[in-house]
């Protein structure tokens, strides 16, 4: 019986970090190796390929999500937002900012992922306090230990965003 | 030194990571991330079986999956060097290095059998799940303790580390006339490192012979010759890359299986080549072996010690001797009269270990302490006091003076911060609600190496210093450090520095390891920019008019870019003055460390801490939480707050690891790794970890070496374990004396 080859080439849109791409592609590429062998995006890591480690994490349409899970061709008219399109121009994204404050990383190999999952657990809003940080965040393994300063960085930007907030109103 | 104690601006100022915006922005780039024209890509099938040959290898499902371009096996792999000392590289134990496809013979499970290359990723994964292999299979054995009798002494020592010393005094009599001992056997599992990232090569084929590598390694250096050696390629011909290391805890001190495979499918085929390494493949590469203690300890009734027996085994494969030292510590951690100690090894069918975070010290010291703590309770001590009675002034293994040692700072900063007087006297006497909690200690040590390194510094008219030697950051904050020691050699903001390292053809430098980078490295680069201050300073005394002709080069001061005398600081010449009027558009200088050879005769260094910690135990369900560490340590003069205090934090979280979650789990009828994941192989995440708190207690050395630097890299870990154990024990009475300590032992 002949098989739907994996390697049939199948056209999807896909808006990342801002820039639309058409694309052509054979079903079996992930979306963290279309990101990383095809894009020329290596900011987004590989850390298992198994997603058990959240090394892989964007935000897909504003979610955070492994993209080593994801088959690029199922996202098809997705907007991908990677730890590339955080910044704006030269200014970095708050939590980057943070980051590098609070040396919320070493080798820095899961530090996008971290950002990346940092930023949309802000989004999502269930986190309030630091227990609350810690479970949210423990998808994203930091071998080197890095996360009590990761929880720092993500409860300071928490902080002053709420504390702008309330200045706001 | 004069001019770094004059002019002290970035040593000892928390700073943050030169290399952070590039981290924090996704943009720099780990070994397997560079772009190559005509990329390859290759994927590692590996054994399923722990020994035997190769009967059978079916290759056609595999070399149909179209994009195939080539299937390497034992049978058809490159041309590789024959003689085994060509494949040793510089940190290798001694025995016979893995040689990958060699033969069809089968060392350990996981073991490469072959390597599919095709020109995508996917075509090459889906093709190497297509292979099959067939075996005859041979005995076997992957399991420590059946092995044990069998523990022999390495005839053969591996060089940098010391053997077990000689025994002194009587220490089995001591023993047996002691009014208070203990006598317990400990046991820590194998614990494998993880990095993040994956191990990978990206190799880019330049021409004939002509290599440039980007690769995951501790050590550009030992990778590039270990490349040379068995590939037969010339020196200058071959580069090796390591800019940014994604984790490595000494993983990665050894050329790891995908360079091998990057390198002879590269040469082969003449196409650039990327391989990298699954996440199981990953726990085929090395591993902290498995260890079993044996322990007699006596004290008098004073709490002072009068006997320290520690007997342990560790495991090794069958191909090389790998050792480390284990039960050294145990006998200069405190002041004992009787002591006697022994290391040997066992043989199984599994890769060859190899160093992870503080080798040795991780295992033998944590059990130790654990120990040392069971004699407190046994002579009803309080072990910090117990501890304070025992200091050790010296080394009492080899009888030298050490160059320094704030540990009693240590115990009382860490008590302080713990709040030890908290501490329940009688264990399981404190609860709340249903938690049962409890305070435990240990003490760390771990060697502060110097080791031989070489630095360049250009220093250039617009006033920019390059400082460049071929040391690596593994997440250390190697780039960092650099930058501040050369920044205050010159008197420069650190704008104006910029770090050269992670790259084969610079200055000499050792492997990164055993935390000697920071006094390795540092002290060279210190050395180059003091040569090219001396260089400078010759060039302006020569100038016409010169404010400094008249003087001594103690005489004047390097600040903000201007060489000043000391006592009349408005008389200055700019660099960029002194440069122009001796016509030199800029200078380069070398400098180099070395141990000084005639104060090691007498002197020995090490870095200590004091670890203390606080657990909570669920009475019903046996979960532990630890609410709060603090990590007291003596490490010498401190370069960097903000980055020494992320090594110590680093340290500490995977000694927690050690204490309650990492265990490899063989079957041992199959002699097989079963949880070579990172969803089985538990290494504490985010909801693990609360808090951690580290001081830096004051330690002046002048003779460490010569930043007065000790290192950070490995004591983090020590002892950490061994203070949460002793806070379980204190919490809920149960001695558990087989790491991890996960909750069915507690329970049980
Ligand atoms: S790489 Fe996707 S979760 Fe690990
Ligand atoms: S910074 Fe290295 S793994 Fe998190």
């Amino acid at each position: 019986m002949p098989q739907p080859s994996p390697t049939t080439m199948v056209p999807i849109v896909l808006t990342i970090n801002g820039v639309r791409h058409e694309l052509s592609l054979a079903p079996w590429v992930t979306l963290l190796d279309l990101l990383r062998e095809r894009l020329g995006l290596t900011g987004t890591k590989k850390g298992c390929d198994q997603g058990q480690c959240g090394a892989c994490t964007v935000l897909i349409d504003g979610r955070r999500v492994n993209a080593c899970l994801v088959l690029a061709v199922a996202r098809d008219g997705a907007d991908i937002t990677t730890v590339e399109g955080l910044a704006t121009g030269d200014e970095l994204h708050p939590l980057q900012a943070a980051f590098i404050e609070h040396d919320a990383f070493q080798c820095g190999y899961c530090t996008p992922g971290q950002i990346c999952s940092g930023v949309g657990l802000m989004q999502e809003g269930h986190a309030h306090t630091r227990e609350e940080i810690r479970e949210q965040m423990s998808g994203n393994i930091c071998r080197c230990g890095a996360y009590t300063n990761i929880a720092d960085a993500i409860e300071d930007v928490i902080a002053r965003q709420s504390a702008s907030r309330e200045a706001a109103e | 030194m004069e001019a770094l104690q004059s002019n002290i601006a970035h040593i000892g100022k928390p700073t943050s990571r030169v290399d952070g915006k590039l981290k924090v922005t996704g943009r720099a780039r780990y070994a397997a991330e560079y772009p190559a024209a005509d990329l390859l890509h290759g994927v590692i099938v590996s054994a399923t079986v722990p020994a035997g040959r190769i009967t059978k290898l079916e290759l056609d499902r595999a070399r149909a999956v179209p994009g195939v371009v080539q299937i390497f096996t034992h049978e058809n792999r490159g041309k590789a060097a024959w003689l085994d000392r060509k494949w040793r590289d510089e940190v290798a134990p001694p025995g016979h290095p893995f040689r990958p496809l060699h033969s069809d013979r089968i060392l350990f499970d996981g073991q490469p059998i072959a390597l599919v290359v095709a020109d995508s990723f996917e075509a090459a994964r889906d093709a190497a799940s297509l292979v099959r292999a067939e075996y005859d299979i041979d005995d076997f054995c992957t399991e420590l303790e059946v092995r044990r009798p069998e523990a022999y002494d390495p005839p053969e020592k591996r060089s940098g580390i010391p053997p077990p010393p000689e025994p002194r005094g009587d220490a089995e009599d001591a023993f047996d006339r002691a009014k208070h001992r203990i006598s317990s056997e400990y046991r820590i599992n194998a614990e494998h490192h993880n990095p993040m990232e994956l191990f990978g090569t990206t190799c880019v084929f330049e021409g004939p012979g002509q290599l440039t590598i980007y690769e995951k390694t501790q050590g550009s250096q030992n990778s590039q010759g270990y490349v040379t050696s068995v590939f037969g390629l010339r020196s200058k011909n071959v580069r090796v890359i390591n800019h940014y290391v994604g984790g490595a805890f000494g993983a990665a001190l050894r050329p790891q299986q995908q360079l091998f495979f990057a390198v002879m499918a590269s040469l082969e085929l003449k196409r650039s080549v990327r391989v990298t390494l699954t996440r199981s493949q990953m726990f085929y590469i090395g591993y902290r072996p498995d260890t079993y203690h044996a322990i007699a300890l006596a004290a008098d009734n004073k709490g002072r010690l009068t006997s320290i027996m520690h007997d342990a085994v560790a495991a090794t494969s069958h191909h090389e001797d790998y050792q480390e030292a284990v039960v050294n510590w145990s006998g200069m951690m405190y002041h004992c009269d009787n002591v006697k100690l022994s290391y040997a090894l066992a043989k199984l069918n599994t890769a060859t270990p190899c160093d992870m975070r503080a080798p040795g010290a991780s295992v033998g010291v944590n059990a130790f302490e654990c120990a040392i703590d069971e004699l407190c309770h046994d002579v009803g001590i309080d072990p910090l006091e117990f501890r304070r009675i025992n200091f050790a002034s010296i080394d009492e293994n080899t009888g030298k003076m050490l160059t320094s040692k704030a540990l009693l700072e240590c115990y009382q900063q860490g008590a302080a911060a713990i709040g030890w007087d908290r501490r329940p006297v009688k264990p399981r006497s404190l609860k709340d609600g249903r938690e049962l909690v409890g305070l435990g200690m240990a003490t760390g040590m771990w060697d502060a190496f110097l080791m031989k390194a070489a630095a360049e510094a250009k220093l250039t008219a617009d006033g920019r210093l390059e400082v460049s030697t071929a040391a690596s950051d593994i997440g250390t904050g190697t780039w960092t450090i650099l930058a501040q020691i050369g920044a205050d050699a010159l008197g420069l903001p650190l704008e104006a520095i910029t770090s050269r390292i992670g790259d084969s053809t610079l200055p000499a430098s050792p492997v990164e390891g055993g935390s000697w980078t920071a006094a390795s490295n540092g002290s060279a680069v210190m050395a180059a920019c003091e040569a090219i201050k001396a260089t400078l300073f010759k060039h302006a005394r020569a100038m016409t008019n010169s404010p400094v002709a008249q003087a001594e080069y103690d005489d004047v001061v390097f600040a903000g870019g201007r060489i000043a005398l000391k006592n009349d600081l408005a008389r200055s010449l700019s660099f960029a003055e002194v440069m122009h009027a001796a016509d030199l558009a800029e200078i380069t200088e070398t400098g180099k460390a070395a141990p000084s050879l005639l104060q090691m005769r007498k002197y020995i260094s090490y870095t200590h801490s004091a670890v203390f910690a606080e657990v909570r135990v669920d009475e019903d369900l046996g979960v532990v939480r630890i609410p709060r560490i603090v990590c007291a340590a003596a490490a010498g003069r401190i370069i960097n707050p903000k980055t020494a205090r992320s090594q110590i934090l680093g340290g500490v979280v995977m000694g927690i690891g050690m204490a309650l979650h990492e265990e490899a789990m063989t079957d041992h009828r199959l002699g097989k790794i079963m949880n070579h994941s990172l969803a089985e192989y538990h290494v504490p995440a985010h909801a693990d970890i609360a808090d951690i708190e580290v001081i830096f207690v004051d330690e002046t050395d002048e003779k460490v070496s010569p930043l007065g630097v000790k290192g950070l890299g490995e004591i983090g870990i020590v002892g950490t374990a061994a203070a949460v154990a002793n806070a379980i024990f204190n919490a809920t009475g149960r001695r558990v004396r087989d790491f991890p300590i996960t909750l069915d032992k507690l329970l049980a």
